[in-house]
């Protein structure tokens, strides 16, 4: 693999990380934390929608942020024949 | 058919197949003692990796500490999640590629120093032993309380199943036995969560469940939060701690969780980089679903508990609460003398103190499920206890045979003679873990926080600037990871045990309880870890070459030594 394929590789993924990580950031301490007594204003059904964010919705999020991640990185292996 | 019969019946035949599993995949190599060969599924993996993690603590103590903190309680549920999402992405992948059997591997490796491994292999040691003796403590309890034996038989009886599996079959063992641990702990889990979510709700998921309306059709947590004031508790969903705290504890177990040597290890099992972010996918999914119920669980369990029992009169209680009375579990002291049970938040009324641990241990019994459910929750608690026990136990036995007498003190010996090595420290360290689980230290509770904290303080840093940036040198790596843990020390010292001074909560800097201020150590190890690194010369070039090869997926080989 040439030294610029490399560097191309290696910034797509630290893009990537830090839109995921960012989103992360956000569900959790943002909503979970930092956001939550403004966000109990709002219900989603039985639950105040801070507190369902820090039991629940930031959980599920984290979830899906791998899985995305998984699927962006093999996408990119694949582009730069990685995937061996 | 009687509880006990069918709780004896159930841990029997779950603890037949363990060692069945056990004496299927015997390990012959110290590959397949260290990284079960270096050949697991990605899927095996995440079964694996979710028993690995959910512990004594995640199956019996976590909904109760929910159920007794309400809104506070979600620094677990987040802390304990968000750690996998950096796990996946900022560190599995690379330490695959770099292929290596242990942690202190690839800080010793990366760092080009004997000294940064010797510090990476003594963090490793605490962190385990402190853990596993809660393990320990956690399958006496279940065997105490289910079979009516004594709580030191129960541990003796843990160990040597333990002792079976873990030395004889090393990782490869230890691996299958967990994916087998992992369905009967999350079958154990959902069973009564679905059968009570149903009684109390209607519905039959907890998660959806915990968030609808009782027969009357009043929201379950605003009847919750209702019950909380009137019997002056902080209001379930808004919690009591400070915002900053909240925020630091949280970050300090996710970054702990990240830092695990145990967790961490188990991302060598597998073939390939892409295997290694996807077991952390599968992982995350099969923790998940005991996650998110478990605050469901904690509502529905702290509903029913103060229903069935504030201002009742004590003669009228359920069978359950004698029982429980006796494991000493539950105590009742009647100091108005009205024969009733008040339960409330002002300690010089209150006359009932109930243990976090009873709330997922009773119930099913509290809920009145039928005997096979109880039975089934005490087999779960013991794979979760045990499936932990044995990742921990390999962790500090690879720590001594691989990276002490291996790495360091013979490096000549043979294949046979380190295996053996293995199978004798795996020997000592269960021993250790069951004579800590028999006379449980009173620090242990305390010193969990200190084993997250630690994990933050030290090996996350080091493991992100070894894979993140070419620069980092052995200079500042070994500087970051004293500085960080000699301050974790000192602030868990200070405030847990009182020494320099000691300390009340007021004392705290900035407000951050001892179980945040991993974040706080892992900011100064950066800090000190960058500064340091300025100023002295940078790693030679051949690390700096592994550093560009690990960040490559292709060709990641097979885990080596």
């Amino acid at each position: 693999m040439k030294i610029s394929d490399q560097k191309k590789y290696w910034k797509t993924n630290l893009k990537y990380l830090s839109i995921l990580l960012s989103i992360w950031f956000v569900v959790s301490y943002g909503f979970g934390i930092v956001l939550v007594d403004e966000l109990n204003s709002i219900r989603m059904g039985g639950f105040k929608l801070g507190f369902w964010f820090a039991q629940q919705g930031s959980i599920y999020v984290f979830t899906i942020l791998i899985f995305v991640y998984i699927k962006l990185m093999n996408k990119l292996d694949a582009k730069y024949n990685l995937d061996s | 058919m009687d509880l006990q019969i069918w709780t004896w019946v159930l841990v029997g035949i779950t603890f037949s197949l363990y060692i069945g599993i056990a004496i299927w995949s015997r390990a012959g190599s110290t590959k397949e003692f260290y990284v079960a060969g270096g050949g697991v599924s990605p899927l095996a993996n995440g079964l694996a990796t979710a028993a690995d993690w959910m512990s004594a603590a995640s199956f019996i103590s976590m909904a109760g500490i929910i159920s007794f903190n309400g809104y506070d309680g979600s620094v677990y549920l987040m802390g304990w999640t968000g750690g996998y999402v950096l796990l996946a992405l900022l560190l599995a992948p690379y330490l695959r590629k770099f292929g290596k059997f242990t942690v202190p591997d690839f800080i010793g490796d990366r760092y080009y120093s004997n000294v940064a491994r010797s510090v990476a292999v003594f963090c490793a040691l605490i962190v385990s032993f402190t853990y596993v003796a809660g393990q320990m403590r956690g399958v006496g309890l279940v065997f105490s309380r289910f079979l009516e034996v004594n709580i030191n038989t129960g541990v003796i009886i843990g160990m040597i199943i333990v002792l079976f599996y873990a030395v004889l079959g090393g990782m490869k063992g230890i691996t299958y036995t967990q994916v087998a641990q992992y369905c009967v702990l999350i079958f154990a889990f959902m069973v009564p969560a679905i059968f009570i979510s149903i009684q109390m709700t209607g519905n039959p998921i907890p998660q959806i469940g915990f968030g609808g309306q009782d027969a009357n059709g009043v929201y379950l947590l605003d009847k919750l939060d209702g019950l909380h004031r009137d019997l002056g508790f902080a209001e379930y969903t808004s919690g009591s701690k400070s915002k900053l705290d909240v925020f630091f504890i949280t970050a300090a177990l996710m970054v702990g969780t990240a830092g695990l040597p145990h967790v961490i290890v188990r991302f060598f099992t597998v073939k390939k980089v892409s295997d290694a972010r996807k077991s952390a996918g599968w992982a995350l999914l099969f923790i998940m679903i005991l996650y998110t119920t478990a605050p469901a669980i904690a509502v529905f369990s702290r509903t029913n508990m103060i229903e069935t029992v504030n201002n009742k009169e004590y003669k009228n209680m359920p069978s359950w609460f004698t029982t429980w009375e006796e494991t000493g579990l539950l105590s009742f002291n009647d100091i108005n003398n009205d024969g009733k049970i008040q339960y409330l938040a002002d300690s010089s009324k209150n006359e009932l103190i109930v243990d976090k641990d009873i709330m997922v241990l009773a119930n099913p019994e509290i809920a009145g499920l039928p005997n096979w459910v109880i039975a089934l929750v005490a087999a779960g608690g013991l794979a979760a206890a045990l499936s932990t026990a044995a990742g921990l136990l390999l962790v500090i036995s690879a720590s001594v045979s691989h990276d002490l007498i291996k790495k360091m003190i013979k490096p000549d010996i043979s294949e046979k003679g380190e295996l053996v090595a293995a199978r004798l420290s795996a020997v000592v360290a269960v021993c250790v873990a069951g004579y800590f689980g028999i006379n449980p230290p009173d620090f242990v509770a305390a010193t969990v926080a200190l084993a997250f904290g630690l994990a933050a303080a030290s090996f996350f840093p080091a493991i992100i600037l070894g894979i993140f940036t070419k620069k980092m040198n052995k200079e500042g790596a070994i500087s970051g990871m004293i500085v960080g843990v000699l301050a974790m020390l000192f602030y868990m010292l200070k405030f847990k045990f009182n020494w320099f001074g000691g300390g009340t909560k007021e004392d705290w800097w900035l407000g951050i309880s001892p179980e945040g201020f991993g974040t706080v150590a892992m900011i100064i190890n950066f800090i000190v870890s960058i500064v340091i690194s300025k100023f002295t010369p940078d790693p030679p070039k051949e690390v700096q070459e592994i550093v560009a090869n690990i960040r490559i997926p292709s060709g990641a080989g097979e885990a080596t030594h």
